[in-house]
């Protein structure tokens, strides 16, 4: 191996691949056989994290970075004067290996600029995972990028190899991709999609009628968004990721604040702040939807388009639907539980078992670590002692919110600073 | 008078301390490794002499009671080496067996509760050992790799590379406790061994190690400082996530 050219080549196609923002190694269920290398059965295991505190647990990188289109919002477009690079496949698969051997990385995440054509792309990218699985019986975890408008047949080999397949649909609302990206259409990207859900479903059935069905695509489809690059509210953004996780069964939707890379002025301009605390109040919703059984309308809808930015979207929620309080904790429904502010799935389950031996009060629901802070306005235990429920929804907001710090509110202050931080800078 | 039971370390030792408890019938009584035991006036002490036959009959006694679950979680309590964790443990076993149903779930105890999170702590540190460990290939093609974890936690890893690493010798070193466990294409098994400090040293990376190894382990650095987004810098999520006392075992932290 040729280190001083890998090296190169990898720090230009590792930098080109990280605004996709998907991490995950969980929920395959390949496991090692013939004593080979790697096993993915378990939990994801992220390995690393970088200083922007996302964590590294796959090799990410692009096969390559040329690409025949031009979207106004990625790095990779044809009109960016940028280094273009090429790894060829034998040298991902080494490098895929040896930093596996080493215990660096879970698998690889292999993406790719479009060369030539979609099926073209494609191929090369199964091409890798191909070689991984059958020439080096590698068991780790793959994720692979299907490719938009990539053909049927090529799908379904792929998804014999990865562990993951995701589309990036990368803007919300089909207004906005004709204005950043007028080359691409939305049904390029959904026939893939289309193709590996039919794929998984075929899998699961005969999976019941026959012993050995080879794997597909185990861990299941993902996809991204892009967050503030074509002025959608959060109610176009949860929508579109509701239709696409009850339309294609997917595991995962990405929400990844946009990194400014363009002094196009389609989109906000290079120095603008990325929207980190939108990106955390979406997904938060995001776990709302999928694990505490809250349906989107509830959250985000005509008279609410977009999420409170100073509290969580639970909370807000709550506020809005004081007469469905207070809980009692030792009676209520999971399902209602569930929507306690202040209450997560686990101290939920806690909760749950803990109270078939004895009726729970204040002190047993701290020590099971609930957040009482916000909860306690919400609920009734084996105590006397309650908050009265005559407040109204602002003041138990500002109740609240001077009761708990949160790490955003430098950003949610409305005072103005005297001195702003990078004036201050020697220029 | 309080009786204090002093056991050698070893999970069978504590099993068999508590099989004491029990054949006796002792109340007021507190059980402690010897390395934490010190002479007391009033109370009267009791070596306890580690009996595997005692042990295993404490354990098969709990799996009739006990969940899986369960009883991996006073292992794993076990492994944390906190001072008083034998008390919580003595009492989570207690309770077991004098009660109809099962007691795991009940958190408002809070020995229970204690052990609960204990359990929950050792397998944190665990889950980072399986994502911190480093292995650097040896001129003798064996996958070594030296940690220091807060936690014993060492037997419960292994099982996870074994798994993952089938085709590779590998040594998982312990430095703080002084023993690995070293996996040679078939079995997994306890190393007791001494091994210099310099080993973690990258100037004298080139006496142990193979010139691919120190190349890897660039391209790696490199790998690591490109996939990070500087516009949304947050170093104290980053901490946070891998605190400072892990970083010296860390190739991409090194460059």
């Amino acid at each position: 191996m040729d280190f001083n050219r890998i090296n190169e080549k990898l720090s230009i196609l590792a930098d080109a691949a990280k605004y996709d923002v998907s991490c995950s190694s969980s929920g395959s269920k390949r496991q090692n056989k013939n004593n080979g290398l790697g096993n993915s059965s378990g939990m994801g295991i992220c390995h690393s994290y970088t200083e922007d505190g996302r964590c590294v647990s796959l090799l990410k990188i692009l096969l390559t970075n040329h690409c025949i289109f031009d979207c106004a919002y990625c790095v990779t477009r044809k009109s960016n004067d940028i280094k273009r690079a090429a790894f060829k496949v034998q040298e991902v698969v080494d490098l895929t290996i040896n930093f596996y051997r080493r215990n660096y990385i879970e698998g690889l995440f292999l993406s790719s600029g479009i060369f030539k054509n979609a099926d073209y792309t494609m191929e090369r990218l199964i091409a890798v995972a191909k070689k991984l699985r059958e020439e080096e019986n590698f068991n780790g975890y793959i994720h692979l990028k299907s490719i938009p408008g990539a053909s049927d047949e090529l799908m379904r080999e792929a998804g014999l190899y990865a562990d993951r397949l995701s589309v990036n649909i990368e803007i919300p609302t089909e207004k906005g991709l004709k204005l950043l990206a007028p080359e691409k259409n939305r049904k390029d990207f959904i026939k893939p999609m289309e193709k590996v859900k039919n794929e998984i479903i075929q899998y699961k059935n005969e999976k019941k009628l026959l012993k050995k069905v080879p794997l597909y695509a185990p861990a299941g489809q993902s996809t991204q968004m892009i967050v503030g690059a074509s002025g959608e509210s959060d109610a176009e953004i949860m929508y579109t990721s509701a239709f696409f996780y009850k339309s294609f069964n997917l595991k995962r939707v990405y929400y990844s604040g946009y990194v400014p890379i363009s002094h196009d002025n389609r989109l906000p301009s290079i120095g603008t702040a990325v929207p980190l605390l939108r990106e955390n109040r979406l997904y938060q919703t995001d776990w709302l939807l999928r694990f505490y059984g809250f349906d989107v309308r509830e959250l985000l809808n005509t008279e609410y388009p977009n999420l409170e930015s100073d509290i969580d979207p639970k909370l807000s929620w709550a506020l809005r639907n004081l007469d469905q309080f207070p809980v009692d904790i030792n009676k209520a429904d999971m399902r209602m539980l569930l929507r306690v502010p202040g209450l997560g799935v686990k101290s939920v389950h806690k909760i749950i078992a803990a109270r078939r031996y004895r009726k729970l009060n204040w002190e047993n629901l701290k020590s099971i670590g609930t957040a009482l802070n916000r909860a306690k306005y919400f609920i009734t235990c084996d105590s006397r002692i309650f908050e009265g429920k005559d407040r109204t929804a602002a003041q138990l907001k500002g109740l609240i919110m001077n009761s708990s710090g949160s790490k955003f509110r430098k950003e949610l202050s409305t005072q103005l600073n005297l001195f702003d931080n990078q004036s201050l800078q020697p220029t | 008078m309080k009786t204090i039971l002093i056991y050698d370390g070893s999970f069978d030792g504590l099993l068999s301390a508590i099989f004491y408890v029990f054949e006796f019938k002792l109340t007021n009584v507190c059980i402690k490794k010897r390395e934490h035991s010190q002479q007391n006036f009033f109370d009267a002490e009791e070596v306890i002499i580690t009996d595997k036959i005692k042990a295993t009959r404490v354990w098969k006694g709990l799996s009739k009671k006990l969940s899986a679950r369960g009883r991996q979680k006073i292992y794993k309590a076990f492994l944390s080496e906190i001072p008083t964790i034998e008390t919580a443990i003595l009492h989570f076993i207690k309770r077991t067996f004098s009660s109809e149903v099962p007691i795991e779930n009940d958190y408002s105890d809070p020995s229970i509760l204690e052990i609960d999170k204990v359990a929950k702590k050792v397998d944190r540190e665990k889950h980072r050992m399986d994502a911190f460990v480093r292995f650097k290939l040896t001129k003798d093609d064996i996958y070594f790799a030296s940690i220091e974890p807060d936690f014993n936690v060492l037997p419960l890893n292994a099982d996870h590379f074994k798994k993952r690493y089938a085709d590779q010798k590998w040594l998982l070193y312990d430095v703080k406790r002084k023993y690995g466990v070293y996996y040679d294409l078939k079995n997994v098994q306890t190393v007791k061994l001494e091994i210099s400090s310099n080993t973690n040293n990258t100037s004298n990376a080139s006496t142990y190690f193979t010139l691919d190894e120190i190349n890897f382990q660039q391209l790696w650095g490199i790998y690591f400082k490109n996939s990070n987004i500087p516009s949304r810098k947050n170093m104290r999520l980053h901490i946070k996530h891998i605190p400072k006392r892990y970083w010296k075992y860390l190739p991409e932290k090194k460059f």
